[in-house]
């Protein structure tokens, strides 16, 4: 008799594909997007950090480091901006930063050539002049990146100017510890074309590394230098609507989905039937479900983000028209995404695991789960096939970035086209629905 | 049920249609008058309901033409005219979480009444059920009978000329289901031509209406009930004797009717002169009759007579 429970069980488990898929698919398909994102095997390996290098020092050892650091294969460096492009001076560097262009700027200020050997025996970078730091300008929505940069500007430095240390090293050793005898001068002046030989070789020995950050402070380290947040130490808010827009797009897609499944109610109740022979038709009625479902996810989202706003400070006066025009935006493609999953699937039960399927795997490729900063590459460029990602790139330059309407035009244009492309995929599948 | 002869309200001709490979409906003619009850039979499967949703223009006919009030209906046109059709699926396609007003405000407001005509509607639709008390409730907590009867006020709202009703008395008990043939009947008296399909044999037959039976997608019959016992069983009676003990099958042969467990039957059309001739022939067979009754062909033996199934199968 168990025997049989087991049979019954395992013919509807066999013969049910939403649940099926629900069993054996999604933990796969959410293993391998967890892997890809976190161990960098998705074949674009670990995310590249965009930097932008500043040199305003022009100096041999300051051109050394800056061309470390572009060698590194954990950077991908620019050192120009504009058309025609000229060389980033620290304001320029400072605006692609709060632009959020790239995630840091590498600023090598004047006089760093000349202190550099100091850095390194001069007690930690802490006898070093300060002007001579070098500044790293960071986004701090990304609190990943600076300190990365922070760890590959040390393991710059080492490699790009050995010689340079040694000789700074060796000074302070023959001021505090009295001169070299001949053969130890002749040693040195023999070492250290070797030493500057080998900082001139492919890589600089770089290779060897991994990219890992330097487990440091800000300032300490052979190349002493300071991160500097870009926009300000007051961006509590900004973290928060990333957080706010990134939950708030996955279960805005959770709840689209759920009401988009009255139409599947509505066909197994004999309603849909009946509301078909009215005057109405299947283009007003998917219009009428799209519409409340815009309204209800726009005030969804806003309850969201006031509750932000009165519980953990989130700027959402300041912004309120970007904030308006976004959720707009992103509660007009949820919807029509929802309606898409009700239009395809023939039960609410096959919506609802497919729905689950699918919100789970954009929220988790499109960032609300977790930012897409800390995706690879590839990763990155696959979430922008999600809305998701488009969705949390426009609140994040409305809140974050600070950015005017105009920089959110992309990312509404492609929610506004994906709400009109999901719409009449929708309505070309409600044909089943009609006359036949 | 009996419709006055007149004008057509409704006319099928040649309606076609065909699944695949199967044929839903292979040349159904039909036609409904103004003012008529018209039942439509069939067992499962015979084209009632794709008849029903070609009507209501829920089915694309691949041939044949149905106009109603003269004007003609299909899926893709015939906006006009089919505002004077009235819907009530069998299925109970109401909202269950709005209240028996809200519901009929909902559909009203789709079947494109509004304003003023629309709350008289829903007034009228709640009087016409009954259940003006009840009219802010919540649909969900009514009975299956209530139910069925909000079921068709929603698609007369609009008050259509012609009205269709799929089942409309599905799983309902037998005082509701009185109750909504007097709804019916109250349609019909106020000049709804109606057009309903139904497994409730007895009933239909108790209200003497005109019916069609459909079978494999064609008309088999059309006609009141007396006509369609005419037409395929014949007039007369159907005499069943019960007797004391079991009749020889040779003398029951010879009596020309059906033996049974105890039982002899036979049809005879002259009643008055036929039965004591075969109530003598019955006794001189050695037959000791204990009782005798008398039977006028019923719906269901035509309906088994014509289609060979029973309605459900």
């Amino acid at each position: 008799m168990t025997g049989t429970i087991v049979r019954i069980g395992w013919i509807n488990l066999r013969r049910d594909r939403t649940a099926l898929l629900l069993t054996f698919l999604l933990p796969i398909a959410f293993f391998s997007i967890f892997a890809m994102i976190f161990g960098g095997s998705s074949g674009g390996g670990t995310g590249r950090v965009e930097i932008a290098i500043c040199d305003l020092d022009g100096s041999d050892g300051s051109r050394r480091l800056a061309a470390a650091l572009a060698a590194d294969p954990g950077l991908r460096a620019t050192t120009e901006t504009g058309d025609p492009p000229a060389p980033l001076t620290r304001e320029s560097a400072r605006m692609l930063v709060a632009n959020g262009d790239l995630p840091v700027a590498v600023v090598i200020p004047k006089g760093f050539g000349d202190s550099m050997g100091q850095f390194a025996f001069g007690g930690g970078g802490s006898g070093a002049p300060e002007s001579a730091r070098v500044e790293l300008l960071a986004d701090s929505s990304d609190p990943v990146a600076p300190q990365l940069v922070f760890g590959l500007l040390q393991r710059a430095g080492m490699n790009a100017a050995p010689d340079l240390l040694a000789r700074s090293g060796l000074s302070l050793f023959e001021k505090y510890a009295g001169g070299f005898t001949p053969q130890q001068k002749e040693a040195v002046d023999r070492i250290l074309p070797e030493l500057r030989g080998q900082a001139a070789a492919p890589n600089g020995g770089a290779a060897a590394g991994n990219g890992k950050t330097a487990d440091a402070g800000t300032s300490s380290g052979i190349v002493p230098a300071t991160i500097v947040d870009v926009l300000g130490e007051s961006k509590k808010s900004g973290i928060i609507a990333f957080y706010a827009a990134g939950t708030g797009v996955m279960f805005l897609l959770f709840s689209m989905s759920a009401m988009s499944g009255t139409l599947l109610d509505d066909q197994e109740s004999g309603a849909l039937e009946r509301l078909l022979t009215t005057p109405l038709g299947m283009t007003r009625l998917l219009l009428g479900k799209w519409i409340f479902m815009v309204a209800v996810g726009s005030a969804q989202l806003l309850v969201m983000f006031v509750f932000g706003a009165v519980v953990f400070g989130l700027e959402l006066k300041q912004h309120l028209s970007g904030f308006a025009i976004m959720t707009l935006a992103t509660a007009a493609a949820a919807a029509g995404l929802g309606l898409v999953l009700a239009t395809v699937s023939r039960t609410r039960a096959q919506q609802s695991g497919m729905a689950t399927i699918v919100i789970l795997m954009m929220s988790a490729v499109g960032g609300s789960m977790f930012p897409r900063f800390l995706m690879s590459g590839t990763m990155q460029k696959i979430g922008l096939f999600t809305f998701n990602a488009w969705a949390l790139d426009g609140f994040q330059k409305i809140f974050w970035y600070e950015q005017p309407l105009s920089a959110i035009v992309p990312q509404v244009c492609v929610l506004v086209v994906l709400a009109a492309a999901f719409l009449a995929v929708a309505r070309r599948f409600a044909r089943r629905w009609e006359a036949v | 049920m009996n419709g006055p002869a007149g004008s057509q309200a409704l006319q099928v001709t040649g309606a076609r249609k065909k699944y695949g490979v199967t044929e839903a409906l292979r040349g159904v003619d039909l036609t409904l008058h103004r003012g008529e009850w018209l039942a439509l039979l069939g067992p499962n499967g015979a084209g009632k309901t794709t008849l029903i949703r070609a009507i209501a223009g829920r089915v694309r006919l691949d041939a044949g033409a149905i106009t109603l009030l003269g004007e003609p209906l299909d899926a893709a046109g015939g906006s006009g005219a089919r505002a004077k059709l009235g819907v009530v699926p069998q299925d109970l396609a109401l909202y269950p979480k709005l209240t028996a007003r809200e519901n009929l405000e909902v559909f009203g407001s789709l079947l494109g009444l509004a304003g003023t005509t629309l709350r008289e509607r829903v007034r009228w639709g709640l009087d016409f059920t009954a259940l003006a008390e009840r009219a802010a409730e919540r649909v969900e907590g009514f009975s299956g009978g209530m139910k069925r009867r909000l079921n068709i006020a929603a698609g007369v709202l609009h008050r259509p000329e012609v009205v269709l009703l799929d089942e409309p008395t599905v799983g309902v008990d037998p005082q509701s289901r009185q109750r909504i043939y007097e709804m019916l009947e109250g349609l019909r008296e106020s000049g709804a031509s109606l057009l309903m399909t139904t497994h409730q044999l007895d009933e239909v037959e108790s209200l003497s209406g005109r019916i069609v039976i459909v079978d494999h997608g064609l008309v088999i019959a059309d006609g009141s009930v007396p006509e369609l016992i005419a037409k395929t069983l014949g007039g007369g009676r159907v005499v069943t004797a019960r007797l004391h003990g079991p009749l020889q099958a040779a003398a029951a042969a010879a009596l020309g009717g059906e033996a049974g467990a105890g039982t002899l039957s036979t049809r005879l059309q002259d009643l008055g002169a036929e039965l004591p001739v075969w109530l003598s022939r019955v006794a001189s067979g050695g037959g000791r009759i204990a009782e005798l009754t008398v039977e006028a062909p019923s719906l269901h033996a035509v309906f088994l007579h014509l289609t060979g199934r029973e309605l459900r199968e």
